[in-house]
């Protein structure tokens, strides 16, 4: 088994099976306190049809039990916590822990949606405060923190173009999707009830302004850009681009997934964009947990705040209060007000850094992605000339001659005790390796990086073969993917 | 750092971004603060909200006892700061809480699939009403108006795109249950599916049995809408459901003031390819070793783009875990009991008050008062939050409030709700 050196060594980890597996009849991990009223026979009170007898299967372990169950667990997972995580486009900065300690202060984490506002006034200017610093941040000059994720947003800020375009009595037909988009834009477009049409990148990885222009009619709604785009670099025609559509009458919607690059630097209400999200798990810190809870805060243009999902957080006279009053809204995208304990989060990060901290987080951002390009530009070919922002993305295009590929790379990183890249996106790269280092790693870490990949690089000149195997050093080598979706087991049942 | 990106300032790292781009000022936001300044602030934010109030407001979101141990497993940072599990070989934690996820809710729904979560139970129902067009082919939804408001609220939302057509469908005035009636008279060969909650956004506990008869006599599917997930721990399942969307606050998430929270989707095997959002499935590793992934991607946006099932890229995978833990905590039996302490509790709340409804009810019911404002100011003075004002939802029950009782409902502040109410 090939060694490897510097970050990782082997390490005894636990075998584990399921809860369900673990069971034993009439084991519990709690107990409740003694009922202070009456107990009903549930058969009488409800009748039988409508009384369950049991929940078949349901496990049954103590608590010491649970605790060692769901350690051991932890312990087959990587994390921010224990080193780099290089996701594209995903942000994976530190997430500071006096977050999920104020997400927790009693009167905010117990306040109940529907309590008076008299008693809500709190969490009330949280919202509204969040609101306005986003609004500075982007650029806007209202914002909407109903959204519960990015993807969330898009549809959001979508269902608003289409709301604003009804407004003048044509939703319009299509919008624009630039082929290096996440595949949430498409599917969003799709969602809201708009045909897609795919814009087309130019060699530097931007969209081609001529095909943008030639393909522009009046049916199309809106263009929905990521900016800084999914190769990591800045549209260098924005505000063109955006004049462009503004013309033919035409919205610009921003996908915000990549604003980690911009926060302090420039803002995308001031180079033409009307609408746009941006995901507060990415760029605010709050903890992306394996996948979610999120939080998508929407911002737009004064011509779009009358469209925006209600209820808005307003001042009366003395206090705040939720105005239901908005006739022109394109209705709830979510129940209450949105994923608040994700907001408090993000508050405390912007508060934490201040207008400074975050311009010098977004600098640090792209310093960082600089020097992984600049170390590894020679040993792997970059997908694009043009300047990095946040994130440097490269081709396997000389490691593909030796039969390697960018998920063969990918898992041999592993190896070396650091999460992957992005595999195979953006889509317009062939073999993509998309890397985003993010502000909050040290230069060592990033150095530990480098050296991976560089010596996997050397890996893959002497010994191909031994590399499209990894990885070794895990305690699960390479998942059977093909299996599980051809014949998919989704619960576990009882021999 | 600089000198090996081959740059003299930081300022070079950005100056070939278009001027007319570039923002010429600071941005204005206050300076930084110390942890112990931001500590202060939500506290001070957390006190200008109710604390040390007993509370009887349920309506989608519950007041339930937060085992500690939910906290402790979701705050590990490998759970808590790890990503999407792609990488299955660095991510088998968190798949298999997944998988087991998965498992708790289809034991506990009776479905046989069950997603990887949702943003929340509201956002689950037009997902569901969308899948629901999918495997029919047809575009018409018929929704219970006794279904949450703020979720018909949102597939409202959904249904301006002009492809979903939704209409709605009342209530049984004695009872409190779905009008029948109306529903037989609405239903058609164009019906996609009918949503129906239980127990509905009344508390009362709807007979699904027909109306899924009366769906599928159409050719129509039902989907089965709950909000308080301890219910699922007496009531029957509903496996007579096609579709069933849900929200798993109860299971130790705080109400935080409306979020995050965790929705589900669950299914019947043979719908398995049209479920939005994330799933797990079990599979081997090069070893030879049980190990898990994520599955059957070529129905989500990464892959299919504008094809995909749905626009989802997150779950809750957080929030999912603590539910998965507050579940293994309880457990058969104590999630029974949890769920026979809070239709007790909500059973001696009820007894001698004007009951608006007739329909059994697990822990939420609708009571008649002249003045529900007056009732719920009497009540704050007591340091108690009342019900529902059902007015703002529901103009014809002005006269009405809903209320809720759990495990955390102590007699006495019960008997001050119900002293109130005479």
């Amino acid at each position: 088994m090939p060694a490897t050196t510097g970050k990782t060594r082997p390490n005894i980890t636990q075998n584990e099976k399921l809860l369900f597996e673990l069971s034993t009849p009439g084991k519990r991990g709690y107990q409740l306190p003694p009922l202070d009223v009456p107990e009903v026979d549930p058969v009488e009170t409800l009748g039988e049809g409508n009384t369950r007898a049991e929940i078949k299967d349901f496990p049954e372990v103590s608590e010491v039990e649970v605790i060692r169950h769901f350690s051991r667990l932890s312990a087959w997972n990587y994390g921010i916590d224990l080193g780099l995580f290089p996701l594209g486009s995903c942000t994976m900065k530190y997430n500071p822990r006096i977050n999920e300690t104020v997400a927790r202060t009693e009167g905010l984490a117990w306040a109940h949606p529907y309590q008076p506002e008299s008693l809500s006034q709190g969490a009330m200017e949280i919202v509204a405060t969040l609101e306005c610093v986003l609004g500075e941040i982007f650029g806007m000059d209202a914002v909407t923190l109903q959204p519960a994720a990015g993807a969330h947003g898009e549809y959001t800020g979508i269902m608003l173009v289409r709301a604003y375009h009804e407004s003048k009595g044509n939703p319009r037909k299509k919008i624009f999707v630039p082929d290096s988009a996440h595949g949430t834009n498409p599917a969003t477009a799709m969602i809201a009830g708009y045909e897609v049409a795919n814009i087309k990148s130019n060699e530097r990885g931007m969209i081609d302004v001529d095909s943008l222009r030639a393909a522009i009619d009046a049916d199309v709604a809106a263009l929905m850009v990521t900016n800084p785009n999914t190769v990591g670099v800045f549209e260098q025609d924005i505000v063109k681009i955006c004049g462009l559509m503004h013309e033919k009458g035409a919205q610009v919607y921003m996908d915000g997934a990549n604003l980690n690059a911009l926060m302090g630097i420039a803002r995308p209400g001031d180079f033409g964009v009307d609408v746009m999200h941006s995901n507060l798990h990415k760029t605010f810190s709050t903890p992306h947990g394996g996948g979610g809870p999120g939080a998508g805060a929407v911002g737009v243009r004064s011509h779009l705040e009358p469209f925006l999902p209600g209820p808005r957080v307003k001042r009366a006279s003395d206090a705040w209060t939720w105005d239901y009053d908005r006739p022109q809204s394109i209705g709830r995208v979510r129940a209450f007000y949105g994923n608040f304990g994700v907001l408090v989060r993000a508050l405390a990060y912007i508060m934490a850094l201040g207008g400074e901290g975050v311009r010098n987080a977004a600098i640090d951002a792209l310093l960082n992605a600089n020097y992984i390009r600049a170390r590894l530009k020679d040993r792997f070919k970059i997908a694009y000339d043009a300047p990095s922002m946040h994130e440097c993305v490269f081709s396997d295009t000389l490691q593909a001659e030796r039969g390697v590929h960018t998920g063969d790379i990918a898992k041999r990183l592993i190896d070396y005790g650091f999460h992957p890249y992005t595999v195979s996106f953006p889509l317009i790269v062939h073999g993509s390796m998309m890397i985003e280092p993010t502000e909050t790693e040290p230069k060592q870490e990033l150095d530990a990086f480098c050296d991976a990949m560089l010596a996997i690089a050397g890996e893959i000149e002497s010994d191909p073969e031994m590399v499209l195997k990894a990885p070794y050093n895990t305690r699960t080598p390479r998942v059977d993917e093909v299996r599980a979706a051809r014949k998919p087991k989704v619960r576990w049942q009882p021999e | 750092m600089l000198a090996a990106c081959g740059l003299d300032s930081l300022e070079q790292l950005y100056s070939h971004l278009p001027k007319e781009a570039l923002l010429d000022r600071e941005l204005a936001l206050k300076p930084g603060i110390s942890e112990y300044e931001i500590v202060d602030y939500f506290n001070q934010r957390g006190g200008a909200c109710a604390t040390g109030y007993a509370s009887f407001l349920g309506a989608g979101v519950y007041r339930h006892y937060r085992p500690v141990m939910c906290d402790v497993v979701a705050s590990r940072g490998e759970f808590l700061t790890s990503y999407t599990p792609y990488q299955a070989e660095m991510a088998q934690g968190t798949l298999t809480a997944i998988f087991e996820f998965q498992t708790m809710v289809s034991q506990l729904t009776g479905m046989e699939v069950a997603n990887a979560s949702m943003y929340d139970g509201s956002t689950a129902v037009p997902e569901a009403a969308l899948m629901a067009m999918r495997i029919t082919g047809r575009d018409r939804c018929l929704v219970a108006s006794s279904v949450h408001p703020e979720y018909r609220q949102v597939l409202d939302t959904q249904a301006r795109n002009a492809r979903v057509h939704v209409e709605t469908f009342g209530y049984d005035a004695a009872t409190g249950q779905i009008d029948m009636a109306r529903l037989e008279s609405l239903i058609d060969d164009k019906t996609a599916c009918v949503i129906v909650q239980s127990p509905n956004f009344f508390g009362a506990i709807e007979n699904l049995q027909a109306a899924a008869d009366l769906a599928h006599k159409h050719g129509a599917l039902l989907v089965d809408v709950f909000t308080e997930a301890v219910s699922l721990g007496l009531l029957a399942p509903p496996v007579c459901a096609d579709i069933v969307a849900g929200e798993l606050q109860s299971f130790a998430i705080s109400p935080s003031y409306g979020g995050p929270y965790a929705g589900i989707i669950a299914t019947k095997e043979k719908y398995i390819r049209q479920i939005p959002g994330r799933l797990v499935g079990e599979t081997v590793d090069a070893d030879g070793n049980r190990a898990y992934c994520l599955t059957l991607a070529t129905r989500e946006q990464h892959i299919r783009r504008e094809k995909a099932t749905s626009n989802i890229c997150t779950n809750q995978a957080l929030i999912a875990l603590m539910a998965t833990v507050y579940m293994s905590i309880y457990g058969k039996e104590g999630l029974r009991e949890l769920a026979l302490q809070n239709h007790s509790k909500a059973q001696y709340l009820a007894a001698g008050l004007d009951r608006r409804f007739s329909a059994p009810l697990f822990n939420e019911f609708v009571v008649r008062t002249k003045s529900p404002d007056a009732v719920n100011k009497a009540l704050l003075d007591k340091k108690i939050i009342g019900g529902l004002a059902l007015g703002r939802f529901y103009p014809e029950l002005a006269d009405c409030m809903l209320l809720c009782a759990t495990e955390m409902s102590k007699k006495q502040d019960m008997d001050a709700v119900k002293e109130a109410l005479r």
